[in-house]
């Protein structure tokens, strides 16, 4: 078993560059999320690790070894497709086999090997069964069998989820957590699914127009975002125009136009400096109109004005006004605001990022 | 369980038997000339049939009647000759066909559309420039002349139809077989090759029919000294309306026969396996 690490890959479509100048180390036995809006590049990245698409620079290192000019069948790696693409003339056990034959290895080894993959993937006994006699759910399992049975170094997963139904992606996603989990294989997962990204990953990579927008955690990637960009990808987010006028203990101060002060956390940013504040909305607390608060908790109270809520079930999704800010939060259903009322917020600073305007 | 209700099974029969009358009844002129052996107007029917011409046809009995000839001889060079075109249209049209289809060749449209061409202008003014040309290589009149002419004609069946079966094979399908270790050579032989068999016959077989029934550059090209079924058709028919009858009943029945697998293998599994 083997890490993966890209070394400033370029990949350029005529002047577009799909991907610009991109490293990215994948620790053995991790898995990486490549996540991103379609035509941010990361399927480029994908093919450029599994040798279907040629770089026009830097290099790709699986291990030790360089494989930047080896073709894809001698790059050991493990391919699963968003549209499955088993062989249909093929049952599930050739599917299954044809990699093992092509090793030559002996016939009673790969029926023990296929065997054990389907096993894996609880398809045993479909053995015989065609592609197209197995449902959506059931071809990816194969697929995903087809691409284990090998052992590969580094397993390529290309949006292998998007074409199921939503029950049935929410019960794979955990599936190939959970595969992942017990052999531990080094796993490359393209998605432009957040939610998918946060569940199933080791680490994050948000990529835009090619480039790395950010890598992390699930958690920091959410509540640390680094820009913009991936606050904005990441789910619904309040973003609210100011500068940065002060600093305060482990916090910026920024200020917006309408004179409203609200503290956050950020890095890398000057006084004086044209910032956005992200907030989520499930990060803004309503306050009874009797609370008070000292300390931390004094920081960013502040009156809004209910302009809109509309019940969703769960939870109540208001747009608040503070100021001339418009901002979106959720609400409990226990505590019912109504259009036009006033409201007392808190928006705790640890969870408000400063972000670069 | 539901009935039909009479009049549109009524319906159903008199479409049937107009469908039969369209189809086969051109079909049933041919064979009651083909058995015709004396038929004088006003008669609707033959006064006379038996096998007489066919045998003539055949080889089987000789005859001095006018515009008799065994078609035996032309038989066995039509085959010949649509066996080597399809050979060499085949050699052509799948490696230019699966080129066209897998990998983004500049001017790949404009290629395509060449083939077409033979097939886009009025045949007669290209096959007497072609007989100029072919007489001053010494091509005129051989086989190999006529070879090259059935495989100018047939070869848009052959690479239009080879490259949209390879267009309709998904190229993750040869990735995929690629990503366990098969080389390009042999992902094409044992995944894209297998899935494009019954397009790829389809595309031989009209190669194969286009020459057995190719007319127009075969009578400037090949003739007098390469004699095709369809060129002995055509000197029968302005004679003796029995041999042509004969001569183009043997000529539906090899379309008839691949018509039938072609539909048989187009119904096989490999269709639904596609999507």
């Amino acid at each position: 078993m083997s890490g993966l690490r890209l070394v400033n890959i370029v990949k350029k479509y005529g002047k577009l560059a799909a991907v610009d100048n991109l490293s990215l180390e994948v620790k053995e036995g991790e898995l990486l999320t490549l996540l991103g809006p379609s035509g941010c590049g990361k399927t480029t990245v994908l093919r450029s690790i599994s040798g279907f698409v040629a770089v026009d620079n830097g290099d790709v290192f699986i291990g030790n070894r360089r494989v930047t000019d080896v073709p894809p069948e001698k790059r050991g790696i493990g391919l699963v497709f968003q549209n499955y693409a088993l062989w249909p003339h093929m049952t599930v056990f050739q599917n299954l086999a044809f990699g093992l034959e092509l090793k030559k290895m002996p016939k009673e080894k790969i029926k023990g090997k296929v065997e054990e993959s389907l096993a894996m993937v609880k398809l045993e006994g479909h053995e015989d069964r065609y592609p197209r006699q197995l449902s959506g759910g059931q071809q990816q399992r194969v697929a995903l069998a087809r691409a284990l049975v090998l052992e590969p170094d580094i397993l390529l997963l290309d949006e292998p989820l998007s074409n199921l139904d939503a029950l049935l992606r929410e019960q794979m996603r955990f599936e190939i957590a959970q595969i992942h989990k017990q052999f531990g294989i080094t796993t490359v997962y393209v998605t432009h699914d957040q939610t998918e990204a946060m569940v199933i990953s080791d680490r994050i990579a948000v990529l835009d127009k090619g480039r790395m927008m950010q890598l992390g955690k699930p958690v920091d990637i959410y509540s640390r975002p680094a820009n913009k960009f991936v606050a904005g990808f990441m789910g619904t987010t309040n973003f609210i125009h100011g500068n940065v006028s002060d600093f305060y203990d482990d916090y910026m101060v920024v200020t917006t136009k309408s004179g409203l002060s609200l503290y956050g956390k950020g890095s890398g940013l000057e006084k004086g400096q044209e910032v956005d504040v992200a907030i989520r909305p499930e990060n803004i607390d309503f306050m009874s109109a009797s609370q008070t608060s000292s300390g931390k908790k004094s920081l960013n109270v502040f009156d809004a004005k209910v302009v809109r809520a509309s019940y969703v079930g769960e939870l109540i999704d208001y747009q608040l006004e503070i100021k001339d800010s418009l901002i979106r939060a959720k609400g409990d259903v226990k505590r019912r605001l109504t259009e036009g009322e006033t409201v007392k917020i808190h928006l705790d600073p640890d969870q408000l990022s400063v972000l670069r305007g | 369980m539901f009935r039909k209700p009479v009049f549109i099974i009524t319906a159903e029969i008199v479409l049937l038997v107009l469908l039969f009358l369209v189809i086969l009844g051109p079909m049933m002129s041919l064979l009651i000339w083909s058995i015709a052996e004396r038929w004088y107007w006003p008669a609707s029917l033959p006064q006379e049939v038996g096998f007489e011409y066919w045998k003539q046809a055949l080889g089987l009995q000789k005859s001095l009647a006018i515009g008799a000839v065994s078609i035996v001889p032309a038989f066995f060079l039509s085959i010949f000759i649509a066996i080597v075109v399809v050979i060499i249209s085949m050699l052509i049209a799948i490696p230019a066909g699966y080129a066209l289809a897998k990998y983004r060749i500049p001017f790949g449209a404009f290629i395509l559309f060449l083939f077409l061409m033979p097939n886009a202008f009025p045949q007669q003014p290209i096959f007497v420039n072609l007989l100029h040309i072919f007489t001053r290589w010494g091509l005129a009149g051989t086989v190999g002349g006529v070879v090259l002419v059935h495989i100018l004609v047939g070869l848009v069946f052959g690479v239009w139809i080879t490259n949209a079966t390879f267009k309709s094979i998904p190229p993750h399908l040869e990735e995929a077989a690629r990503s366990v270790g098969a080389s390009s050579t042999k992902a094409f032989f044992k995944i894209t090759f297998p899935l494009a068999a019954p397009g790829l016959l389809a595309s031989a077989v009209f190669v194969f029919i286009t020459s057995l029934d190719e007319f127009t550059g075969t009578f400037f090209v090949g003739l007098p000294f390469v004699n095709t079924l369809p060129m002995t058709l055509y000197s029968a028919s302005g004679y003796n309306m029995q041999f042509a009858s004969v001569i183009a009943i043997i000529l539906l029945i090899p379309s008839i026969l691949f018509m039938t697998l072609i539909q048989k293998m187009l119904k096989a599994e490999y269709v639904g396996g596609m999507g």
